[in-house]
């Protein structure tokens, strides 16, 4: 009778310790966005957002790095979206019972999505600016992001396809139907919400990064006239204001708070868009 | 599941061409991983030639461009490396896993969702914010203790926060896993819920949970822009909590810029060196996954 009690305190107070620690990791994550986005607020208009960068960016706007940023982002969907459906398209529907395979090309994407940005930093600018010959530039950036994202969109449109249900694919071979027709006009438009997650997170993932940028697509903040030209992204220059201009603290406050806003909208809008389709599929 | 594909016996000269096609495109995503670690390699290959490479260890200092008196040692930077790895998994590593328990076995209907919420979109925050937000805010109050600020406690902090998610979300994910049938006979037998916990659920997702562990644990090794920027980057092996370090990333990140000859080739030594460690961790790590699906 005695030992009741005591075990239903002692998971009481794990209870409590566990919730805390949660707790804990909310006010983290409070702590650090409140700073950023209060600090950020201050000075912020539209201004910012469209002018020039003037006197190593202490002054001035963000306006060419928000249009080289989309750029970089626009050439690495254009690559890895491609990329990464065809591939998941064969995982999924093509590649039969060959596990061996199957299995080796998994392993390969766990590999690639496990090395550090930073190589794919060094890769960027060995193959892309050097090999290649595009130089420091936004092709040379949005590539070396495509390779980095790539994991990330095979396996949500993977999860997206094989989610499908099999009576689809039934139906349309009962039918008739070519298996190239199948996937154009059944398959992949059942799955389009996956590849609108995946296409989110892809920009989530490429927008954060900074590391792999710093050596590929460069510094100069000229208003990019092509993709050939070298263009730096926002959280470059973050990067470089903070650590390498005195002074530049408080345009590099406004430049974070624009970059977190944008990826907060991004992510939840993901992760809203994922919860929907996924309780979608479930009813 | 759907074997229909393979075994059509006549497909039309459409479908094959979108085999064929989508197979190519199957290779070229399959090998990007190879042509990363192989030009990788290739560029430091060099090295093996341009030095004695025992000198990355016997040498203690870090002076590659010096044009008369060379130093080459990587020690202080690896060591800069591990430290701060494992000072962010101290507190990281318990935190995270005693967050995933709460979401699994001490759920509330208030803080769950919210909690859940706040580590999908804390996974998502750049490096370079956390590591702004460390320069900013951490900095300054770690000086007030003891400058510089920048220091192993910092890089600590900031690392530990960006792979809690990872934590997580790999550990709930492992909790959440565990047979329903365990938790009934639990019931049925009178086995109080800590007791579960502590003697049941967390032996059986052992694997899950350290896997979640050597996650965090890889993506902290090769974190670079948050570190960068709190870690005051001096090449030493620090002393205590308040000193100012360097990681082997860092050093990438900061001296790629301007390296040449036997510095560059060094620099993509260490990135090889980076990819060494990081690959045998996802080789436990799947082991580690295997296991616990099996057990």
């Amino acid at each position: 009778m005695a030992k009741r009690p005591l075990s239903e305190k002692l998971d009481q107070l794990v209870g409590l310790l566990v919730r805390s620690s949660s707790a804990l990791m909310v006010g983290m994550f409070l702590v650090v966005t409140a700073a950023i986005l209060r600090n950020g607020l201050s000075g912020l208009s539209m201004e910012f957002l469209t002018t020039i960068p003037q006197d190593s960016g202490r002054g001035g706007g963000i306006g060419p790095l928000i249009v080289s940023t989309v750029l970089v982002l626009g050439i690495c969907l254009l690559v890895s979206i491609p990329l990464g459906v065809g591939t998941a398209a064969w995982l999924s529907e093509f590649s039969g019972s060959r596990q061996v395979v199957t299995k080796s090309i998994q392993l390969s994407l766990d590999l690639l999505a496990s090395i550090p940005s930073i190589v794919f930093g060094l890769f960027g600018m060995v193959v892309f600016c050097q090999k290649l010959n595009f130089g420091f530039s936004i092709l040379s950036g949005g590539l070396t992001l495509a390779c980095m994202v790539l994991p990330i969109i095979i396996r949500t449109v993977y999860f997206g396809l094989r989610a499908v249900p099999g009576d689809i694919r039934q139906a349309g071979t009962a039918l008739g139907m070519s298996q190239t027709r199948i996937l154009r006009s059944l398959i992949i438009p059942t799955a389009m919400p996956a590849i609108v997650v995946a296409i989110l997170l892809g920009i989530g993932r490429a927008m954060a990064e900074t590391a792999a940028l710093i050596f590929t697509s460069g510094y100069v903040m000229r208003m990019p006239e092509s993709v050939f030209d070298s263009g730096r992204v926002l959280s470059v220059h973050i990067y470089d204001l903070a650590m390498n201009v005195p002074g530049g603290e408080t345009n590099a406050q406004r430049t974070a708070f624009v970059l977190l806003t944008s990826l907060l909208v991004i992510n939840l809008c993901a992760s809203q868009f994922s919860g929907r389709w996924l309780t979608g599929r479930r009813a | 599941m759907i074997l229909w594909s393979s075994n059509r016996l006549s497909p039309s000269r459409t479908d094959m061409l979108l085999r064929r096609s989508l197979g190519l495109l199957t290779c070229l995503a399959a090998s990007v991983v190879v042509f990363v670690i192989g030009f990788v390699l290739v560029e430091s290959l060099p090295a093996f030639s341009e030095i004695e490479l025992s000198r990355i260890i016997s040498d203690d200092t870090w002076h590659p461009a010096d044009p008369d008196n060379a130093t080459f040692g990587l020690i202080p930077m690896l060591v800069g490396s591990f430290l701060v790895t494992f000072c962010a998994l101290l507190w990281a590593a318990p935190l995270g896993i005693s967050i995933a328990i709460a979401n699994e076995f001490y759920p509330s209907r208030f803080m769950s969702p919210i909690v859940r919420r706040t580590t999908e979109i804390m996974a998502g925050i750049p490096s370079i914010v956390f590591g702004f937000w460390g320069l900013t805010t951490l900095v300054p109050l770690i000086a007030n203790i003891q400058a510089p600020g920048q220091s192993l406690l910092a890089g600590s902090i900031v690392l530990g926060m960006m792979i809690l998610p990872t934590i997580v979300l790999t550990t709930e994910q492992a909790l959440h896993s565990l047979p329903n049938e365990l938790a009934i006979a639990a019931a049925a037998t009178g086995v109080g819920r800590f007791a579960f916990l502590w003697h049941v659920a967390l032996p059986t997702c052992r694997g899950g949970i350290l896997s979640g562990v050597v996650l965090g644990l890889a993506r902290a090794i090769g974190e670079t822009m948050a570190v960068l920027m709190v870690s005051g980057n001096i090449v030493q092996i620090p002393g205590s909590l308040f000193d100012p370090f360097r990681t082997i990333t860092t050093n990438i990140a900061l001296e790629m810029g301007y390296a040449t000859q036997t510095h560059r080739t060094l620099l993509f030594l260490t990135a090889a060196i980076l990819i060494a460690m990081v690959v045998p961790l996802m080789a436990v790590m799947q082991s580690l996954n295997t296991e616990q699906s099996h057990g």
